[in-house]
């Protein structure tokens, strides 16, 4: 973990409520895919926890949702500095994703996808990529994954766009040897139950501080108490207890 | 600068500075010393121990407040057995001070148990026993709300320590004076105060509880006057020290509480959302301390009458 300041470098929507936001700083304390950063905010008290969509030496991308003051925040800033916990988290683990892995992003589940699948790309491995939405204007980052070389299905829910269902019902037509996922927790026990195979799972939680120290975002799992901040956001298929 | 004195006596042990990260805000130390060198502190508060492991509450158990944030984690530690064989082993490699060893029960039996087991560790100084968690049904906060089930725990942890105990006092009761009192009678070496408000957020969203346990604990910068008020209100009624905390987030936070009456100060949810906290209250001091021509920090202790 390390604590630094970020300059805001672009900030625009994708979308009627997801952001992009391009940041120059020091990144040398991400050192996985899948981990997330926590930013200060002018006037707000906890800090706010952003998964990482994308990190270079000096230059972080992060995708955001719109949903609350922090976020709303965020969307007004053009410029400035932030102070950024970065490097939170454990992250994917990508030694396990064997010859052709799924990664599987609902909504604003997608930006943490985008990391993985562009080091396993850099590998040379075949990498599918389902991202699910609710409907069309909703859609994000296709081009991006395009871009990197996945083979790419879009769903949406109201079929406005690409396949129209689940990511679940996109999944049933890859043969994959693994899967990484991230989104809502309907999708993700929708996830859970259809996959075949192992798998590793990002969740959310409201968190205090965001690396460990106060005990907020703990869940229940196999081999015992975890945070969610900490020991995760991401847990492998077997190690998850679907508790709510 | 390097002229002003920052020590203090809390109970018997020095201090190099009173700065002390408060119980549920720095575990059991070891994140912080991968962030900075421990050494700097006072000391620190770890985490509320229990006799058995808990998971604590449902979640979510945390919501952010103006200036503050609720939590409602109750108490989640591995159990004093754990602590023993694990936490404290591996705080021992990367901090060399007496630590306060902070101590939750659901029974005066359970305090007692848990105080026993900690007594007999040489890493720790103080024992800091929690009667105002307000987290928890049917535990702390009843002992915390009266003045003789506070002062029947208090007896009965006495009985099976000879390190200093310091009673951690809720500020959610109509008299916290009186609670300080008893407390004291029963044999108390220091009082602590105050631990978090009970507070609560609604969802407008969802028109519902943030809070899984809809109530939790409120703290942060918002509650320093609260706390500053209690703080001196408890220093001027009791013969023994005050460690004072709530909403601390500055050495100039430290210096105001130590001239209400608190001999030494503890930090809180500070540490939560600036890792760095309390360091830079440390290093702040000596200067704040110049800025307001305080040679020595013992000197300040209650200055306000």
């Amino acid at each position: 973990m390390k604590q630094s300041f970020f300059e805001i470098i672009e900030n625009k929507p994708l979308t009627a409520s997801v952001y992009k936001m391009v940041l120059a700083g020091d990144t040398s304390a991400i050192t996985a895919p899948g981990q997330f950063v926590n930013i200060k905010l002018d006037g707000l008290f906890l800090r706010r926890p952003i998964s990482v969509c994308d990190a270079e030496e000096g230059k972080l991308t992060l995708l955001y949702k719109v949903v609350g003051h922090g976020t709303e925040q965020m969307s007004q800033m053009q410029g400035g500095k932030l102070d950024i916990l970065t490097g939170l988290g454990n992250g994917y683990d990508l030694s396990l994703a064997g010859d052709h892995p799924v990664f599987i992003g609902g909504g604003v589940g997608v930006p943490p996808m985008y990391m993985p699948v562009k080091m396993l790309r850099t590998m040379g491995k075949q990498v599918s990529v389902i991202l699910g939405f609710n409907t069309k204007d909703e859609v994000f980052y296709e081009e991006e994954f395009r871009a990197l070389g996945a083979d790419v299905t879009v769903t949406t829910v109201d079929g406005s766009y690409g396949t129209k269902g689940f990511v679940t019902d996109a999944l049933k037509d890859i043969d994959y040897t693994y899967f990484y996922t991230c989104g809502p927790e309907p999708m993700l026990k929708a996830v859970y139950r259809a996959s075949g195979t192992s798998g590793q799972f990002s969740f959310e939680e409201r968190m205090g501080c965001g690396f460990g120290a106060c005990m907020g975002c703990s869940c229940k799992t196999v081999t015992g108490n975890k945070r969610i901040c900490k020991e995760g956001p991401v847990l492998t298929k077997e190690d998850i207890i679907w508790e709510k | 600068m390097g002229e002003v004195n920052t020590k203090v006596t809390l109970c018997g042990i020095e201090l190099d500075n009173p700065v002390i990260p408060a119980s549920g805000t720095f575990g059991y130390g070891y994140e912080f010393a991968e962030l900075y060198d421990i050494n700097c502190l006072g000391t620190f508060s770890f985490k509320g121990t229990t006799k058995d492991a808990r998971f604590g509450n449902p979640t979510p158990r945390i919501a952010e407040c103006t200036a503050g944030m609720i939590n409602a984690v109750g108490l989640q530690n591995p159990g004093v057995d754990k602590v023993i064989a694990e936490e404290l082993p591996r705080l021992a490699q990367c901090f060399h001070k007496p630590v306060m060893a902070n101590v939750s029960g659901f029974s005066v039996e359970d305090y007692a148990y848990t105080c026993a087991r900690l007594d007999k560790e040489k890493q720790v100084g103080w024992l800091e026993v929690n009667v105002s968690c307000p987290n928890v049904h049917g535990g702390g906060m009843s002992f915390g709300t009266s003045p003789e089930a506070a002062a029947e725990v208090t007896a009965a942890v006495k009985k099976v320590t000879t390190k200093p105990v310091i009673i951690k006092l809720s500020p959610n009761v109509t008299d916290i004076v009186s609670i300080a009192k008893a407390c004291e009678q029963a044999g108390a070496d220091g009082i602590s105060l105050i631990n978090t408000m009970l507070g609560m957020r609604i969802d407008l969203r969802t028109k519902k509880p943030v809070i899984a346990n809809t109530m939790g604990g409120f703290s942060g910068a918002a509650i320093f006057p609260v706390a500053l008020r209690m703080v001196y209100q408890v220093a001027h009624a009791v013969k023994i020290p005050v460690v004072g905390m709530g909403g601390v987030s500055t050495a100039e936070d430290v210096i105001e509480m130590m001239l209400a009456g608190a001999t030494a100060v503890e930090v809180g949810a500070a540490n939560l959302v600036d890792p760095f906290a309390s360091q830079k209250i440390v290093t702040d001091l000596p200067v704040v301390m110049e800025k307001y021509k305080i040679n020595s920090l013992n000197e300040i202790i209650g200055g306000v009458k």
